[in-house]
């Protein structure tokens, strides 16, 4: 297995195809493969970069799976995993897995050209002006604190704790900018109850994954990375973002993803020694802490506290790159790529000794999670 | 007319009794003919028994505030010269599990920051009231109507 990323920022000059292929290029010179020998080829539904654009300037021999997994945040954990399932099924033997992204430009945000005649299931959210992912999310965070108890204190925690690891990570768009709770709680309102620190940067940039057998890994010039489980789930009643109708709207699709995951792995919550929570709003990360299994229902305000989530200190340092909030955000793959340092035990912040790592994909949309370990 | 508010396209089918209904000063909803359970959004098979045949019932029209949020800029401009304003999610008295998305106003023709947005309570009773806008000119055509009645809430 091989990692590979972009520099992160704003406003990149290279094209997306350019940094999917720069990615790519330095995910297969990690792993030691040269780019004739892919034939599997994995992204999400929004990735922009076509697999045969992506085969035909990587000089990729006859590439024989190829596939890709929707809702944006929530495909990452999926878009790798497949890729596992699809190279241990031998329908390829290398594969690649990656996301490109240039979000910085304001004409990229996904809700920048909406029409305004609207069909499907934002019909009846967004006319009322619900207009944003993060009102969205605002809506089951504000439902959370009432539910649960839970207070800006708790989302505060979670976007200092990824600020932090951040301004110690020389990659992270926020490694410069650091942050007190005064500034978290001085910051303006996007959507109350939400600031501005509590949503993920806006980023161009790309990650890449290279996924080959366990018989191949072996030949890897680094130490590999196995996918010990991994897990997608869509829970019942669900709605993509606007998650308001099932019987219980903050149990979301993590909850369903973690019953797979870790019906397929022989470690638990308590075994787990790092964690990469996808953050494209804060709110996310306590409500995914509890549909993993690390606290109980309703604790995952509480979890946070005490500095639980900080490296190198915490109980279970998360997002130790930084995340989608103060590292970069390009659809959670960058949480992956940490994943997989923090277990070959070369990340910045590295937890010492990691053996196990989860990643995971948006909670509130259909979702993924991958077990990382290392192979003895 | 507002300018750039975005319009519900009530020539969806599935939708459309609907937003039929409002434009009749009715809240319906769907119904299994079926098992007779209640199901919001509409879509063409009940998940429960699995039966396609669906009728639309008129709610009570009243309900609860579950959750809202108060969205600040940078928002559509439509929206934008109203903020902050509310957006709540109301649970039907009939069936806590049936949630809409809407604006709690002081009555149905005031605009979506008339009502003070921290004095929203989570548990506030509202009863469904309608507002009938017309969307864009040149808008028109097979897909759209110029008109539309959307539900709003007000302090029941």
């Amino acid at each position: 297995m091989g990692v590979g990323q972009t520099e992160f920022g704003k406003a990149l000059e290279p094209s997306e195809t350019e940094l999917a292929l720069t990615a790519i290029k330095a995910a297969l010179d990690d792993a030691g493969i040269d780019p004739s020998e892919v034939d599997g080829l994995s992204s999400y539904t929004m990735e922009n970069v076509e697999e045969f654009d992506i085969a035909r300037n990587l000089g990729t021999g006859d590439v024989t799976w190829f596939s890709q997994v929707g809702y944006g945040g929530g495909a990452g954990c999926g878009v790798v995993g497949n890729a596992a399932l699809a190279v241990a099924a031998r329908q390829c033997d290398v594969a690649v897995a990656w996301r490109s992204r240039k979000r910085g430009a304001r004409t990229s945000r996904p809700w920048a050209g909406v029409s305004q005649r609207i069909t499907g299931h934002w019909q009846w959210s967004r006319p009322f002006g619900l207009l944003r992912p993060v009102d969205e999310v605002a809506m089951l965070a504000r439902r959370a604190m009432h539910e649960y108890g839970w207070t800006r204190d708790h989302l505060a925690n979670v976007a200092l704790a990824f600020r932090k690891h951040a301004n110690t990570n020389p990659g992270a768009q926020m490694h410069d900018k650091p942050m007190t709770r005064d500034d978290y709680l001085a910051a303006r309102w996007i959507s109350e109850p939400l600031c501005l620190f509590d949503n993920c940067l806006e980023t161009d940039g790309a990650g890449a994954v290279v996924i080959v057998r366990a018989d191949r890994a072996k030949d890897s010039p680094k130490p590999p990375v196995s996918v010990h489980a991994y897990a997608q789930a869509i829970n019942r009643q669900h709605q993509v973002m606007t998650n308001y109708f099932g019987d219980d709207p903050l149990e979301g699709p993590a909850w369903a993803c973690a019953r797979r995951l870790w019906s397929l792995a022989d470690v638990g919550p308590a075994d787990v020694d790092v964690a990469q929570i996808y953050d494209a709003f804060s709110p996310l990360v306590p409500l995914s802490l509890q549909g993993y299994g690390f606290c109980a229902k309703g604790e995952g305000g509480p979890f946070t506290d005490d500095g639980a989530i900080e490296w190198p200190h915490g109980r279970l340092p998360t997002n130790t790159s930084g995340g989608g909030m103060s590292e970069a955000y390009v659809h959670g793959f960058n949480l992956i790529t940490e994943g997989v340092r923090q277990i070959r035990g070369e990340a910045v912040n590295q937890v010492a000794g990691a053996q196990v790592a989860l990643v995971t994909s948006g909670e509130g949309v259909p979702t993924g999670a991958l077990l990382l370990t290392a192979v003895r | 007319m507002i300018e750039g508010i975005l319009l519900p396209n009530t020539g969806d089918e599935l939708a459309a009794p609907f937003w039929d209904g409002c434009a009749a000063g009715e809240l319906r909803i769907q119904a299994c003919v079926a098992c007779g359970r209640l199901r919001f959004p509409p879509r063409p098979m009940c998940p429960w028994c699995q039966s396609m045949d669906s009728e639309w019932q008129v709610m009570s029209g009243r309900g609860s505030v579950w959750s809202f949020v108060v969205p600040h800029a940078p928002l559509l401009p439509a929206y934008q010269e109203f903020a902050p304003y509310n957006v709540i999610v109301v649970e039907l008295d009939e069936d806590p599990g049936i949630r809409l998305v809407g604006n709690l106003v002081a009555s149905e023709h005031q605009p979506l920051n008339s009502v003070d947005p921290y004095s929203i309570t989570i548990g506030d009773p509202v009863r469904v009231v309608f507002a009938t806008i017309t969307g864009p000119d040149g808008e028109g055509g097979a897909s759209s109507n110029d008109a539309v009645t959307l539900p709003r809430w007000v302090r029941a």
